[in-house]
């Protein structure tokens, strides 16, 4: 089956993102996918200011602005509100930064989560707190420096596995995205649109300014990092079910690091192992969809 | 119909009676008989809501927050730490002008940990534009969340239903639960002009700079201000419906009393056989006891207070490095006033201690003795 991306455009110009930002990318898309009866929430994040200043907007749909923890709980109350007034037909969609929601944010998502409320939750994933000026947050990679990670005490701790934590509140649908791959992003929020309960999706989010990155590379990053085995794709059915989006041939770490400034300081050593964590968990996740390929094919053959 | 409920129970009943639609709320003693019971009435179909059962105090605010932005008439409860742990949202709520009710429990804060009454829990949150309403008997607390939609929905202000721990949360008392048709007739379904609406894309509290951010804290001020009269105006036609009306204050013998008691909740209750037996004795002495605490009623203090010849407000809470809440702002309030009475700031009750009748009578006494107050505050039998 071939998939297309919607013409249709709901975020309309003159927001303000800097350029060759991902997380405007993310949002253009989805917001093909969702279509124009979605209500979203936003926390404290690059997208409350990228949105553009009082009394402009540039997504197109109702948006309710909220304090920094609350984006998930945020997005269940609104669903509450619809259902309680038979409002049916809606996209509630809670749309926070790795920050908001690896950090601050995750006890309210996984209080949403638990209960299994009817939201879509999108974490587009920068790796640091780039709106309050690159610091580290428990998204950011193995590796890395940033304003709070300076090089000589560069991060020294492995990315949260945020989709493993989703996964095991049993949740119905968990997938990984990245704005180089935006037939698989829109897919992937076609399914979430068309099942019940909490939906989460992680995508990668280029950061130009945060990477110390040209930005007219940013979508080749995003590619990178999938073909690097750095961000895989893959999606988590019922909490337990694996599932490869895409299974592309390795190419070389430095590839993906050598372009952005933020890992300039890694010696060869330090890349190296770096390499063997992204390939320890890359094992991982295969071997967890080789394990989960008799759910899909009976998927597969019930329908 | 006639029935025996906790204070607790009245808060869900007066929920119920109010047609709540959502309810986001998370247990903590003293409140949890009131989480307890919504849940029953939600589970057995009394009431058509949606119950979301969060994970803490924080979120229950956010999930009211969201409710009732998209348009549902929303109820929370909570109590001291679940209150305190809101504080960042209550703030949200009331800037992003959501009409939520939610009652809280009043009970002290911990270190060292306590469950018992006292009210620096809330007055804690007097700032953050929250319209707080202090009640003293388990019926004005039902009455008071259907009064408390009424008023919220029309200035698009969250309201904060107040009371004791224990002192109201636990009592039973003999209560008239009115009939949901005339609740109805009184609170109509609402229609918030401003909800989420697919329909009508809009983004809500975004980045605003200093050029607008001014003039909506005013507007603020402008409905806080206007609820004033909505509070007694919503009151009155209470009072004509159920044959019981609220005011701004209650007052009890305070005509031609020269010295004025001014306190709140269950110690204003307390006062009243005081008042009346220091009556009989020929002291003329009278009673305010302040319902409306944000906004304050400071017109109303004024001309209710202006003139006496002593004032003595008694604080179950405080602020420290100044006095009690209720002291400050019934001072506040008569600093420029002519005939300005002498006021004694007694703190009382911290804690759940009980303050019973001989104690609000020394209260009295020790002020009818003094010319003048000693200090900003006096304590009452403080162990030292």
């Amino acid at each position: 089956m071939k998939y297309t991306i919607p013409a249709q455009e709901v975020m309309c110009s003159g927001h303000k993102a800097c350029q060759g930002c991902g997380a405007a990318l993310a949002m253009r898309y989805a917001l093909k996918a969702l279509g124009p009866r979605t209500i979203m929430t936003f926390p404290a994040c690059c997208w409350s200011v990228i949105d553009g200043p009082f009394p402009y907007s540039a997504v197109g749909v109702p948006l309710f602005h909220t304090a920094f923890e609350t984006a998930a709980v945020v997005a269940s109350g609104i669903r509450a509100g619809l259902d309680a007034r038979g409002e049916k037909d809606v996209n509630v969609v809670a749309w926070a930064g790795d920050g908001g929601t690896f950090d601050i944010g995750i006890q309210a998502l996984s209080g949403t989560t638990e209960r299994n409320d009817n939201i879509i939750y999108v974490c587009y994933d920068n790796e640091a707190y780039m709106n309050t000026g690159v610091q580290r947050s428990s998204a950011t990679p193995w590796g890395a420096v940033t304003t709070t990670t300076p090089p000589r005490h560069f991060k020294k701790e492995r990315k949260k596995d945020m989709m493993a934590i989703l996964a095991a509140h049993s949740i119905p649908y968990t997938a990984s995205a990245s704005v180089a791959y935006p037939e698989d992003f829109i897919k992937k929020l076609n399914y979430a649109k068309s099942i019940e309960g909490t939906k989460f999706l992680h995508i990668l989010a280029t950061c130009p300014p945060g990477w110390r990155s040209a930005p007219e590379i940013a979508v080749q990053l995003a590619k990178l990092a999938v073909q690097t085995h750095a961000f895989p794709l893959y999606e988590i059915h019922e909490g337990r079910y694996f599932k490869m989006s895409m299974n592309p041939a390795k190419k070389p770490l430095t590839d993906y690091l050598k372009p952005q400034g933020r890992f300039r300081h890694l010696t060869e050593e330090q890349v190296a192992d770096m390499d063997r964590m992204i390939d320890e968990r890359y094992s991982y996740l295969l071997e967890q969809a080789e394990r989960s390929k008799p759910y899909f094919d009976a998927k597969k053959e019930t329908k | 119909m006639q029935k025996v409920i906790m204070g607790n129970h009245a808060l869900s009943w007066g929920a119920l009676l109010s047609r709540a639609e959502v309810i986001a709320a998370y247990p903590i003693t003293p409140q949890t008989e009131v989480v307890e019971l919504l849940s029953n009435m939600c589970a057995d179909g009394d009431l058509d809501a949606q119950f979301i059962k969060v994970e803490s105090e924080h979120s229950a605010m956010a999930a009211s927050m969201g409710a009732s932005a998209a348009g549902a008439r929303t109820f929370t409860a909570t109590s001291a730490q679940g209150l305190a742990l809101m504080h960042e949202v209550l703030h949200w709520a009331t800037g992003a002008r959501l009409p939520i009710v939610m009652g809280n429990i009043n009970r002290a804060m911990a270190p060292p940990w306590t469950i018992w009454t006292e009210q620096t829990d809330s007055i804690s949150e007097r700032d953050t534009g929250w319209l707080q309403i202090y009640t003293s008997s388990i019926q004005e607390i039902l009455d008071s969340v259907i009064q408390a939609y009424k008023v919220a929905e029309q200035v698009y202000l969250p309201v904060m239903v107040v009371l004791d721990s224990f002192v109201l949360s636990h009592t039973n008392e003999n209560c008239d639960i009115p009939d949901q048709s005339k609740v109805d007739a009184y609170l109509p379904k609402f229609e918030n002009a401003y909800k989420l609406d697919v329909n009508k894309p809009a983004a809500y509290g975004g980045l605003t700079g200093p050029d607008w951010y001014y003039e909506l804290r005013y507007k603020i001020q402008k409905d806080t201000e206007r609820s004033l009269d909505l509070f007694v105006e919503t009151g009155k036609e209470f009072g004509e419906m159920f044959g019981r009306e609220y005011g701004l204050v209650e007052t009890y013998k305070l005509d031609d009393a020269d010295t004025v008691l001014v306190s709140s909740a269950s110690i204003a209750s307390t006062a009243r056989p005081v008042i009346d037996a220091m009556r009989e004795e020929g002291h003329k002495v009278g009673l305010i006891r302040v319902r409306v605490f944000r906004p304050f009623p400071s017109d109303l203090m004024r001309k209710l207070l202006e003139g006496r010849k002593k004032v003595l407000v008694v604080d179950r809470n405080i602020s420290f490095g100044m006095s009690g809440a209720f002291y400050e702002e019934t001072k506040a309030a008569l600093y420029n006033v002519k005939n300005s009475p002498p006021m004694w700031g007694y703190i009382a009750g911290l804690g759940g201690r009980d303050v019973p009748t001989n104690v609000v009578r020394d209260m009295i006494e020790q002020t009818m003795k003094e010319d003048h107050p000693s200090g900003d505050i006096i304590w009452i039998g403080v162990k030292k």
